[in-house]
Parts: C-alpha cells; structure tokens; sequence
C-alpha cells in the first residue's frame, strides 16, 4: 500500500524525478555515427508528428470549444470540398517524401557491411550468446550473471541486474566490426541500443550487421525476440576498449585459451573423487542445465523432462554422456559438447547420476569423457 | 402457401415472437439474435483476455519472478493476444454488423441466416479449445499471439495442435460471416439504397469482408503448415529440411497486416455514423472516405514485411516496404481530417457515444503517429519487438477498436433494447476508461524508448517505476469496464423508455423508419429509399 502511495506521488511529481532510477525516456544517441543519425531521425519524425498533432488536435479542441451545442452553436451545411480534400492529400504526401529522403540515406548506410576490419560471429542459443572471433582463435559462450536468488528475490537484486553476463564481447573501438548473426535452436534477436544495431539471428542463416564504436565503454541490451522461456534472462554486454588495450586483452584471452587446452589434456590422466565431482557438477547443473531440467530434476512436465528417476539418468553411462555432448536433434536440449569442458562434463554427469536419489553411484572421469568423444 | 400461414395464427406467432428458452439461442437464424450471442461473446472474451492482462501486469509490478513462471508467463501473453483478436474484436465487430446492417441497408434478416447460426456457434468451441490447452500437460500455447516458427513447431508444446484446430475454427467462423456480409450488402439493399448511399459502416465492413475473405485462408494455410513440421515431419520452416523460418513470417504477416485494418476498418465506419450525429451536421467528404477506406485495404496487402525489418530482407526489400508502409498514412490521415471537418462549424454535444468517438479519434491519431515512427526502417531497428510496439498498438486497438466498439454499443443501444441507458454511469465508465488507458499504455512509449523488449516476463531495475506505473492503469482500466457491464444490466432491465431517434442529430434507416425498440423482424416489407 505505501508503494501504491509512493507511486501515485512520483506520478504527480515531474518526469525528471522519476529519471533519477537512471531510465531514459527517450531513445539513446548511443556512441556510433549511425546511432547518432537515427537518433538525429527519431526526433525529426517526432517533431514532425507534434506539429500535425497541434494542428489537428488544434482545430478538434476549436471546434469542441467553439461550435458545441450549449454555446448556441447552429450547424453548418457544406460536407464537402475537393479543393480542400486535395489539399490534404497532397500536403501530408510531401511531408512524407520529406521524411523517406533522409531516412532512405542512413538505411542504405545501415545495410552496407563491407570492408569491414574485424568480423565476429554472433550465434544465439536458448538462452545464451556465442561469440566468435573471426580473426583470432576465439570463441566463448556469454551467460546471465544475475543468479536466481535475485530473480526470486531472495536476495537483493545487483545494479545491472539481468544486464549482466559472465563474460561479454569485448571490441576495439573505432574498428568496422562486422557481425555474423546466426542461431542454433529458435530466432534470437542481438540489440544493443547504443550502436543502433539490431538483427534477427536465424536458425540455418546468416545475417549480417557491423558498427563502428566511437567510444571506450559499457554498452548492454536484451535479446530482442521471443525466444521461449528464458527470453528475458539473456543480456548482450558489449565492452568498448581502445586498440592497445584490446589487443592486450586478446593476448591475455589466447594464452588462457591455450593454457585451458593444455590442462584439460593433463585432466585425462587424473581422476577426481566423488566429493568434487559431485560439487563441480552441482556449480555447472544449475549454470546450464537448471534453467529447463529446474534444480531439483524434476523438469517441467510436458515442457522439459525430468532427470530425477529418467532412464537417460538411471541407464546407460554412456548414452548418457552421448546426449549431454551432442545433444538431441529436434528437441530443446543443446549440444553442450563445445559448452563445456571434458571435467565439466564429467562432473556434470556424475551429478545427475547421484542427485535428486538417483543412486547409481557411477563416478564419470574427464577420460571417460573424452574416449567417447574420441570415437566419433 | 402464403394463404396457410395466414389462417394460422400459432404459425404467425412463431415468426414474429422469438421462442423462449435455451433452443431460441441455440436455433436461432435471426440477425439480431445473433448480432447479441457475438456481442455478449465478445465481452465474455475481452474480460477473459483481460484477466489474463492482469496477470502479466500483476507480474510486472515490479522486478524480479513473484507470481508466476516465465514459461506460463508467455502464455499468458500468447493468448491474451489471440484472445483479444480473435475472441473480443473481431467476434465484436460481427455482432455489430448482425445487428445493423440489415437495419441500415433496409433488410430483413442477414442474406444467408442458417450459416449466420453455424458461423457464430462454433466460436464458443473454438475457445474453449484454447483455453483448455493451457491445462494440458506442458501448459498452452506460449510462443506469442505471432507463433514464430521454430518456437511454434520444433520447441513448442504438443498443445500446439490444439491452438491450431482453434484457429481453424475461429478461421471458418470468419469467413463464413464475411461471406454473409456480402452477399447481403451486395443482394439485399433495399430500392434506391445505392452503393454511394450506403451509410459508412455497411462500406468499411463490405470492404472488411473482403480481407477476411483474402487472408483468413492464408492463416489457416500457416497454421496447417505449422501443424505439419510439428508432427508430420515436413520441414517448411526448418532450414535442416531446405524450408525457411522466416518463410513463415512472410506468409503469417501476408495475414497478420490486413487482419490488423480488419480490426480497425469498421471502426471508421462507426465513427463515422457518431461523429455527424452530434455535431448535427452532414459526414464531411463521404465520397472520399469510402475511397480512403478501399485504398487502405489495398495497401494493406503490400507492406507486410514491415513487422520483419529485422529479419535481414535485402535493402531493396526494406525500402519498398518502407515506402508503401508511410503511404498509408495518406488516406488515414484523410479519415481524421474529414472527422475534423464534420465536427468544424456543427453544433456539438457529449453524449457518451461522442466521448468515446472522440477520444477515439484523439488517441488512434497518437497510435498513428508511433505507426508512422515505426515505418520508418533505420529507427524501426531501435523501437522493433520493445514496449514502444506494444504502447502502438494498444494505442490503436484498445484506445481505437474497442473504443470504437463501446462507441457503438452506447449509440445503438437504445434502438437495440428501446430503453436509454443511464448516462451518468455512461460518462464515469468513459472517464475512469479514457484516464487509465493513457495511464496504462503512454507510458510503455517511454518503456521502449528506453530498451526494455516485449515479451519478458522480468525487467532491469531501471525500468522499475514506470512498470508499477503502467500496472496501475492496467488495473484500473480493467476495473473500469465493470462499469461498462453495469450500464448494460440496468438499461436492459430497468432503463427508461425511449423515442425511435433519441439522437437529435442521427442519420439512417434504423432511426428514422424503426419504433424505439427495433422489433423481432424487421423491414419484411423493404421500404424506399429516396
């Protein structure tokens, strides 16, 4: 109830006091020259629709003012007036011409992708963002950061909240960045408002979009179409860094990508006891698995299945691990072979064998892991 | 034969005085009969809808997951959306038109009246399937009023097949009243009721006709598609099997755009008839409306593609689309000018049929306005799938066609029942409905301008304040039409009589030649028209 009276008085009160919670209430110019130019286009547009809206608005208000009945008002006759018809089919005519020039001008601009300097792959999956560097051997997912004790409030929700991913793309500023958009599963959307940049990522086909940032900075947005349950919880975060600094950040990124590799090979040769496996499966269960088999196993009937008690979970060591790195075509459920590494699979696998009272007490080793992707 | 039915007197009863009880509804072939079984479906519908409005809004009151899942969540959208369309509007508007234009073109019932039964009667089934997909097991249908394939074929639930077999239902209802439609506007005008006589509403639903009879085959070609690569393994819209996802987004909008001027076009018909009725003076430009409203329909078959900017058509696609998309401004801004004109110079009183037709006309225009905001491709790509469309086109279909529809029913509603309505109560539903629907959808302009996507059932904490806002005056609008409810009830039980024109200013058949309660049969004997 005093929320309800909170509100009624930030209603009231001007927009300026309600800017305070940091939203703007109008379209971002955003840090591209393109950005800048449909902003520049928005506000023209708006202005325009002010003006006719005076105009029109302007003569109803007159006439309800002047012309009602209770003022003694006696009603005209004419009904028509083909001069005064063709007026105003003309007039709006060229406004509209007025408008599609430059609009025409920018969307050209937009839709020219050429000699671009970097070239990164977009792929969107339900609900998380691959990234991929078309000039650097790189390639990393990007998850929600905002975990779900802030989503069901149980505890305090961060700044940036469902803003905010584990590890964001990261751009050199002042670069033609080309952007390959493409889906795994259902149609994605990635939009970042500040640089004007949104397109569909289709299953099957690749869309193209670049920008050029002007500025170092933070810039966040949203998967922009319905993309199933989890729609709302994919953020895009892009960081802008100046050339010297991303290239030192790629640098850094390449050799964590080597050294990742070299020690995953050294894992085949170790075997992890049930205490971590059960503990690193559990961490990487409710990362990516939790979202549709929920965190208790028991899926969401006729929706997602459940893994407590499943016969995928309860038999086959193997097929199990067959379905979790290749996933299953024509369903929901990802290939995560690429997600994740050899340990994590294992753990991961371990995990739902010996959760939820599904007891089989199979303990899964990265080389188990590994031998069966080797066979393929 | 004739001689027979007049000796008999039980047989005459039988055609003048409808039977009573439950079978009268269920057999019954009487346009006005019905004219208020799709009326009063409608509003069962559009409460329904808005219950589940309520549970999106209750939802997004403020940050974070507090009442319902994200999966139920989007159906809640799903079928708030084809509830509102398919169940609230259009069945509405097919009331509207059982009820008048037989009265308006001098007819006695409706051209074909046995298929008028069919066409109403399968309605309820059709929902009801809906709806009882939401209980099945893997909940409703929850990939958005649009279904975009592959989030309506591979990953959807199996309840998909039920939403599909209600869209064929609710598909075949359509058509059959568009045909009916036509086929009496066409053959049963009364003598001198030419085509250039005819009052507005019967042209804008002739033309409305027209699209249903166009484009809800197309949609129900859509939904078979969709039908078949879920469970027949085609591959229409699986790049896997050479099919094209966004193929469907093509053929769904080649539906979706003149569906959406089906929404909209008989509500120019029906302000139309309000506007000079109390301003009490001639509709400005009639001849020009009618042209308006056919060139509308036109174009609204070639700018589709403007729901898919995004989609990544060639430049050369955006453009055309672009283009045609701001011409429709032409012809819609001639209806608001010729609105204007009708009212410049009358004598205008504020009646509550002329309180919403205005505000109608107010606030389409602002719905208008974002529409031509938003046919701009470049700054499409910022406002495309946020809460700036959805503020568009609340702004045209609550604020516009339902409006328009209440409009309709406070105008009409004494020659329906022969008693006036209580219009105190009248102004405070419109009142308490013209507040809180700009309370409700203005500020989800801000919402989108300020990035927060469609379609998500929790937000960024920035968009905090404006969301409980907007919750608000959801809940208030949807309160509001409770009100509208009781007006009805106590005008049909106990309102107080009324004359055959109780307008001052109001034009056609129904008031000048028909007693204040418009009776059981009308014009049997078609009268002349001058």
């Amino acid at each position: 109830m005093t929320r309800c009276i909170q509100l009624l008085l930030l209603l009231a009160s001007s927009p300026a006091a309600l800017a305070e919670g940091g939203m703007s209430y109008n379209l971002r110019p955003g840090v591209t020259a393109i950005s800048q130019q449909v902003y520049g286009l928005h506000m023209t547009i708006f202005y325009i629709c002010c003006a006719i809206g005076v105009v029109v608005f302007g003569a109803m208000f007159w006439a309800i003012i002047h012309h009602r009945k209770s003022k003694g008002a006696k009603p005209a006759s004419f009904h028509e007036s083909t001069k005064v018809e063709i007026v105003w089919t003309v007039i709006p005519f060229l406004i509209l011409i007025g408008m599609a020039i430059p609009a025409t001008k920018t969307l050209l601009a937009m839709e020219d992708p050429s000699n671009a300097d970097l070239t990164v792959q977009v792929t969107g999956s339900q609900w998380k963002w691959h990234y991929k560097y078309f000039d650097y051997e790189l390639e990393y997912y990007s998850l929600l950061a905002s975990d779900q004790d802030e989503i069901t409030g149980k505890r305090a929700k961060r700044e940036n909240y469902l803003l905010e991913v584990d590890r964001p793309l990261v751009l050199p500023v002042g670069k033609k960045v080309r952007f390959l958009m493409t889906s795994e599963d259902v149609i994605h959307s990635w939009w970042v408002p500040d640089f004007a940049v949104k397109k569909d990522a289709n299953p099957g086909f690749i869309n193209e979009a670049w920008t050029i940032i002007d500025e170092p900075g933070i810039y966040r947005g949203q998967c922009a179409e319905l993309c199933g349950k989890d729609h709302g919880f994919m953020p895009v975060v892009v960081i802008a860094k100046e050339q010297d600094e991303f290239d030192q950040w790629m640098a850094e990124q390449q050799q964590a990508y080597q050294q990742a590799k070299q020690e995953e090979q050294a894992l085949l040769a170790m075997t992890m006891d049930e205490a971590e496996l059960m503990s690193v499966g559990k961490q990487v269960y409710d990362k990516h698995c939790a979202a549709c088999h929920q965190a208790n196993g028991e899926g969401l009937p006729g929706v997602f299945p459940a893994l407590k008690d499943s016969p995928i979970a309860l038999g086959d060591v193997d097929a199990h691990i067959d379905i979790i790195v290749n996933g299953k075509a024509g369903t929901a459920m990802q290939a995560f072979g690429k997600q994740l590494t050899l340990k994590e699979i294992a753990a991961v696998t371990t995990y739902e064998r010996n959760a939820w009272g599904n007891d089989t007490g199979d303990l899964v080793q990265a080389k188990d892991v590994a031998a069966l992707k080797g066979q393929e | 034969m004739s001689s027979i039915s007049d000796v008999q007197i039980d047989h005459d009863d039988h055609h003048h005085a409808p039977p009573k009880g439950l079978m009268r509804w269920v057999l019954t072939t009487n346009h006005k009969d019905i004219g208020s079984m799709y009326l009063w479906f409608s509003f069962a519908m559009f409460l329904t809808g808005g219950a589940m409005a309520m549970v999106i809004r209750a939802e997004l009151f403020q940050p974070g997951l507090q009442f319902v899942e994200p999966n139920f969540f989007n159906q809640m959208t799903t079928v708030h959306g084809l509830i509102m369309v398919f169940g609230a509007v259009m069945p509405a508007f097919t009331g509207l038109a059982n009820w008048l234009i037989p009265m308006m073109i001098g007819a006695p019932d409706m051209a074909l009246p046995r298929m008028n039964n069919w066409s109403f009667w399968i309605l309820p089934f059709a929902f009801a399937i809906l709806l009882a997909s939401l209980f099945m097991e893997g909940g409703g249908p929850n990939f958005g009023w649009t279904f975009y394939a592959p989030l309506s074929t591979t990953y959807a639930p199996d309840s998909v097949a039920l939403f599909v077999f209600s869209v064929h239902i609710m598909g075949i209802s359509s058509i059959m009243g568009a045909i009916n439609v036509i086929v009496t506007i066409m053959n049963m005008r009364a003598p001198g009721m030419t085509y250039m006589k005819l009052p507005l509403f019967v042209w804008t639903w002739l033309i409305t006709a027209f699209l249903l009879i166009a484009v809800m085959p197309v949609l129900a070609g859509v939904v078979t598609m969709v039908l078949t690569d879920k469970f027949f393994g085609t591959s229409f819209f699986d790049a896997a099997g050479g099919g094209d996802p966004v193929l469907f987004q093509h053929i769904f909008w080649f539906f979706g755009h003149p569906e959406v001027y089906i929404m909209i076009l008989p509500s120019f018909g029906i302000i139309s008839a309000i506007v000079p009725a109390f301003s009490r003076k001639k509709l400005f430009g009639y001849a020009s409306m009618v042209y308006a409203t056919a060139s509308i329909a036109g174009l609204s078959f070639i700018v589709w593609a403007h729901h898919m900017f995004t989609t990544g058509m060639p430049v050369q696609a955006e453009l055309f689309f672009m283009y045609c998309t701001m011409l429709i401004s032409v012809p819609t801004g001639v209806k608001v000018f010729n609105w204007v004109a009708t009212m410049w110079r009358g004598a205008i009183s504020f009646e509550t049929p002329m309180l919403f037709a205005l505000a109608f006309i107010v606030l389409f225009t602002i719905g208008g306005f974002s529409g031509l905001m938003l046919a701009i491709t470049p700054v499409d790509f910022q406002y495309h799938d946020t809460y700036f469309v959805v503020a568009h086109f609340h702004y045209v279909l609550v604020s516009g066609a339902i409006f328009s529809i209440m409009a309709a029913c406070y105008f009409w509603l004494p020659k329906w029942t022969g008693k006036m309505y209580d219009e105190g109560l009248a102004k405070l539903h419109f009142w308490c409905s013209l507040i809180s629907v700009n309370v409700l959808f203005f500020p989800m302009h801000f919402l989108g301008l300020g990035g927060m996507p469609r379609r998500i059932p929790d937000y960024a904490l920035q968009f905090a304040d404006v969301n409980a806002i907007v919750s608000l005056g959801g809940f208030a609008f949807g309160l509001s039409q409770l009100i509208f409810l009781a007006v009805v009830i106590k005008c049909i039980r106990g309102g107080e009589p009324t004359t055959a024109k109780p307008w001052e200013g109001a034009e056609g058949l129904e008031w000048d030649l028909l007693p204040a309660k418009a009776p059981y049969h009308s014009f049997s004997t078609p009268p002349e028209v001058k």
